[in-house]
C-alpha cells in the first residue's frame, strides 16, 4: 500500500476555465537579432489557453527535471473529463509559441550623417462536459471518488472528486503523493467550489515507448464559464517564487487579469550595444526589476498580436496545424500552410489573437487564482529593445560634427535607460559601454575654417 | 427624529464636488501610470455626452446644464476602454440619452454611466472594462476621493456607498470563511479600485436610487448581493455593472412600494425620512404611504 514513491506535488496549474505600439502601429524597420525565451528561467511553467466563449483548451508544459518516477501533478478542473478530452502534445509547439512571442532585440545602423535622405515612414500595416466518465466510479471510506481513470500518452490519469479535504489529502498521501504542508485547506476550498481533481503520474512503460527523455505537455479540453488558472496549490509548496508564462489564444482580442493588474513590460527603449551579447541577462534583470517596481503583485504583458503576422518576427507565426493542436478549433481543417510573415489582407487567414503574460508569483503577493477576461483590444504590443549603431564611416561635414558631438549624450541616455530598466549599476554600464567603443568623451570640435581647407592640407 | 431641509454648509451643487473628485482621481490615475487613456478617447466621450445632453434639453425644453454629462463622462473615461473612439462615443450618448428617453415616475430608470457601460459591453464587445487595472495606490486614492467627496457634501447619501461596501465585504468574508480561504483573498478583492469607484461615484447617484431610505437600503443591499452572485456564481467579470442595471430595472417597484419626495440636486442629505418639507422644492410630493414597506 504504502509504496514509498516520493512524488512531488508539482505546481498545480490550470482548471476551467498588457502603450508604446497601440493601434495603427508604426511599422518596424530594424533587424531582428535576438530573442529572450522562457528557457532563461528555471522552474518555469508554460501554459497555453485557447478560450472561445466557454470552450477552453489548456496545454500545460513544465521543465520538470527530476526522476520521472517521482513526477506527479494535481490540477483542479471544473468537470470530470472524458478520455477524449485529454491529450498529450509535443513540446515543440509550445516552444514555437514561446519563440514567436518572446521579447526581442533589434538593431539599427545610423546612416551617414552627411547624406540627406527624404524621410519616409514605412507604411503602417493595419492589423487589424458532462459527468460521463467512468464505469469505474468507486468511492472509498475517505469520501474520495475516482470518477475516471485513463492512460493517455505517457501519463496515468485519474479524475477525483472528494467530499472533504482531509479525506482527499489522506487519499493522495496513501497513493504516494507527497502533499506539501498547508495544501489541505487549499484543497478544501476547491472541493467546496465543486472542483474535481485531475491527477497525473508518469506510466514508466509508456514513457519508455516514447523514447523521449522528457515529459510532453498535457492538454485538457472542457467547457466552463470560469476563465481562470488555479495557481494556489502551486504556491503552497513553492520555495521562493515561481515563474509562469501564460499564452492565450482567443478570437477577439487581448486577455488581461481581472484580479491583478496587467502591466505592459517597458518596451521600445534604446539600450547600449554591448547588451547584444547578454540579452538573456538583460531580460531577466529587467523583468525582476519591473516586478519589484510593481510591488511584486502585477502580471506582465509581454506580447499581444494578431497571429497572422509579426514585425519583426522572433519566429514564424504558428501554422494552422499547430494552432489546432493547441485547441484553436475554428482554424484550418486540413490545410497545412505556414502563415506568411507579412501582413495579410484584412479578413485574413486566421482569426487568432495571441497574448503572452508573464507572472512571478508566490502566496504572499498572489493569494488568489488568476482570473482572466478577454478584452476587445486588438492593438499590437511586443517587448522590443533597440540597439542603435552609430555611423562609423568617414564623414566630414558640419552635420557629421554635430552628429558626433551628440553621440555622448545619446550614449549617456542609453546608459541611464539600461540602469533604470535593470537596476544595474550605472558606472558598470558606462564602463562596459566604453570598453565596447561607446565613448562618453566629446570629440574635439573643429573650427569652421579647419574644415574649410581640409582637403588642401595634409595634417 | 426628523430632519427637514437643513441649510448645507456648502450651498454649492454637490455635482461640482463630484466633478472635482473624479477629475482629481483621473489625474492621479494617469500620473501613476495606472491608466492608459488617450486624449482623443476622453474627448469623444465628453463631446458625445454633452451633445446628447444638449439635444435632450432641447427635447424637453429645459435649460442646458452640463454638470451631469461631465460627471457621466468622467465615470466613463475612468471605467470604460476601447480601441476606437466610436464605442466610447456611443456609450456616452446612450448614457446621457437614457436620462431623457427611459423614464418612469418622473425619474430616469438607469444610472447613466452604468447603462452606457453595460450596453456597450453586452452589445458590441468593442468596449471593455478593466477591473484589474487599479493598483493599490489608485485604490487608496479612490477611497480618499470618495470619502472626501462625501465629507464635503455633508454625508449626502453616504449610506449608499457604505451599505454597498458593507454588504459586499460581508459576503466576501462569509465566502472565505466557508471555503476556509485565507482572509488575504477577500481583502485582496476589496482592494479593487473599480469597486470603490462604483460604490462612491456610481451607485450613489441620488437620482437613480430609491428616495425612501428604507427602500434605498434594500435596493443597495440587493445590488451588492446580486453583484456578488454574478461574480462568484456566474463568473461574470462585469457582474458589478450588470447587477446595478438589473436592479435599476426593478427600482420603480421600490419607489412604488415606498414612495418619497424626489431628490433634487442641492437638496440636503435625504438620508433620513423626511416629513413634509416647508421649503418645498418645485417637485410635487408624491402620494405618501408610510408603513407600506416598514
Amino acid at each position: 500500500m504504502n509504496r514509498s514513491l516520493r512524488k512531488n506535488l508539482l505546481a498545480a496549474t490550470a482548471a476551467l476555465s498588457v502603450t508604446a505600439l497601440t493601434g495603427g502601429a508604426v511599422a518596424f524597420c530594424g533587424f531582428y537579432v535576438a530573442k529572450a525565451d522562457t528557457k532563461l528561467f528555471n522552474k518555469a511553467s508554460k501554459v497555453a489557453i485557447m478560450r472561445d466563449d466557454d470552450r477552453t483548451v489548456i496545454t500545460m508544459a513544465n521543465d520538470y527535471q527530476g526522476e520521472l518516477s517521482e513526477f506527479a501533478m494535481v490540477i483542479p478542473v471544473p468537470v470530470v473529463l472524458e478520455e477524449g478530452q485529454i491529450h498529450v502534445t509535443e513540446n515543440a509547439i509550445i516552444d514555437h509559441l514561446d519563440a514567436y512571442t518572446s521579447p526581442r532585440l533589434v538593431e539599427y545602423f545610423d546612416e551617414d550623417p552627411c547624406v540627406q535622405y527624404e524621410r519616409f515612414e514605412m507604411a503602417a500595416p493595419t492589423a487589424a462536459v458532462e459527468d460521463a466518465a467512468g464505469e469505474i466510479r468507486r468511492k472509498d471510506s475517505l469520501g474520495v471518488t475516482v470518477e475516471a481513470e485513463y492512460t493517455v500518452g505517457e501519463y496515468d490519469i485519474q479524475i477525483l472528486s472528494a467530499e472533504e479535504s482531509g479525506g482527499l489529502a489522506t487519499w493522495l498521501t496513501q497513493n504516494g503523493y507527497k502533499l506539501p504542508e498547508g495544501a489541505e485547506s487549499t484543497l478544501g476550498s476547491y472541493i467546496k467550489q465543486g472542483t474535481k481533481f485531475f491527477v497525473a503520474k508518469v506510466n514508466l512503460d509508456e514513457q519508455a515507448e516514447t523514447g523521449l527523455k522528457y515529459l510532453r505537455p498535457l492538454q485538457i479540453a472542457f467547457e466552463s464559464p470560469k476563465f481562470m488558472l488555479p495557481i494556489r496549490l502551486g504556491t503552497v509548496n513553492a520555495d521562493g517564487k515561481q515563474e509562469l508564462f501564460v499564452f492565450t489564444l482567443t478570437r477577439t482580442g487581448r486577455v488581461e487579469t481581472t484580479n491583478y493588474r496587467t502591466v505592459k513590460l517597458p518596451t521600445g527603449s534604446n539600450i547600449p550595444l554591448y547588451v547584444k551579447d547578454e540579452f538573456g541577462d538583460f531580460y531577466k534583470s529587467m523583468f525582476s526589476e519591473q516586478v519589484e517596481k510593481e510591488n511584486e503583485n502585477a502580471v506582465f504583458l509581454e506580447y499581444a498580436w494578431d497571429m497572422n503576422w509579426c514585425d519583426p518576427c522572433a519566429a514564424d507565426p504558428l501554422s494552422t496545424d499547430e494552432l489546432r493542436e493547441l485547441g484553436v478549433y475554428w482554424v484550418g481543417g486540413g490545410q497545412t500552410e505556414i502563415m506568411p510573415r507579412r501582413p495579410m489582407p484584412p479578413g485574413g487567414a486566421q482569426d487568432v489573437f495571441v497574448t503572452r503574460l508573464h507572472v512571478s508569483y508566490d502566496a504572499e503577493h498572489f493569494p488568489e487564482d488568476l482570473m482572466f477576461k478577454e478584452t476587445g483590444d486588438r492593438s499590437n504590443f511586443q517587448g522590443r529593445y533597440v540597439l542603435r549603431h552609430p555611423y562609423t564611416g568617414d564623414a566630414s561635414c558640419e552635420a557629421a560634427d554635430a552628429y558626433r558631438a551628440e553621440l555622448p549624450k545619446r550614449f549617456e541616455e542609453e546608459a541611464q535607460t539600461l540602469a533604470n530598466l535593470t537596476g544595474w549599476d550605472i558606472n558598470d554600464v558606462r564602463e562596459r559601454m566604453n570598453e565596447g567603443g561607446q565613448s562618453f568623451e566629446k570629440p574635439e570640435k573643429k573650427s569652421w575654417w579647419e574644415r574649410l581647407w581640409d582637403n588642401d592640407k595634409d595634417d | 427624529m426628523t430632519i427637514g431641509k437643513s441649510t448645507p454648509a456648502f450651498s454649492l451643487d454637490p455635482r461640482l464636488f463630484q466633478i472635482a473628485a473624479l477629475s482629481g482621481l483621473l489625474f492621479f490615475g494617469l500620473t501613476q501610470r495606472a491608466f492608459e487613456i488617450e486624449l482623443s478617447h476622453a474627448a469623444a466621450i465628453l463631446v458625445a455626452a454633452c451633445t446628447a445632453q444638449w439635444l435632450g434639453s432641447m427635447m424637453v425644453a429645459s435649460p442646458l446644464d452640463l454638470k451631469s454629462p461631465v460627471i457621466t463622462s468622467l465615470s466613463l473615461i475612468l471605467l470604460l476602454r476601447a480601441d476606437a473612439m466610436w464605442p466610447l462615443a456611443i456609450a456616452a450618448a446612450i448614457a446621457v440619452g437614457s436620462k431623457f428617453t427611459l423614464r418612469l415616475g418622473g425619474k430616469h430608470i438607469f444610472n447613466p454611466a452604468n447603462i452606457g457601460i453595460v450596453s456597450m459591453v453586452l452589445l458590441t464587445g468593442a468596449a471593455w472594462t478593466t477591473p484589474g487595472q487599479w493598483g493599490t495606490a489608485v485604490w487608496f486614492a479612490a477611497l480618499l476621493a470618495g470619502a472626501g467627496l462625501f465629507v464635503t457634501q455633508r454625508a449626502a447619501r453616504i449610506d449608499v456607498p457604505l451599505i454597498f461596501l458593507g454588504v459586499f465585504a460581508a459576503l466576501l468574508f462569509i465566502r472565505a470563511l466557508w471555503l476556509g480561504d485565507p482572509l488575504a483573498i477577500p481583502l485582496h478583492r476589496l482592494q479593487n479600485g473599480a469597486l470603490i469607484l462604483f460604490a462612491f461615484f456610481m451607485i450613489s447617484d441620488p437620482k437613480t436610487t430609491p428616495d425612501h431610505p428604507v427602500a434605498r437600503v434594500l435596493f443597495v443591499a440587493a445590488t451588492a448581493t446580486a453583484a456578488f452572485i454574478m461574480t462568484f456564481q456566474f463568473h461574470l467579470a462585469d457582474g458589478l455593472f450588470f447587477s446595478l442595471a438589473a436592479m435599476c430595472l426593478l427600482r420603480p417597484l421600490f419607489d412604488w412600494l415606498a414612495p418619497a419626495q424626489l431628490y433634487q440636486w442641492g437638496d440636503a442629505p435625504p438620508s433620513l425620512p423626511r416629513i413634509m418639507n416647508p421649503i418645498a422644492s418645485s417637485t410635487p410630493i408624491q402620494n405618501h404611504h408610510p408603513g407600506r414597506l416598514t
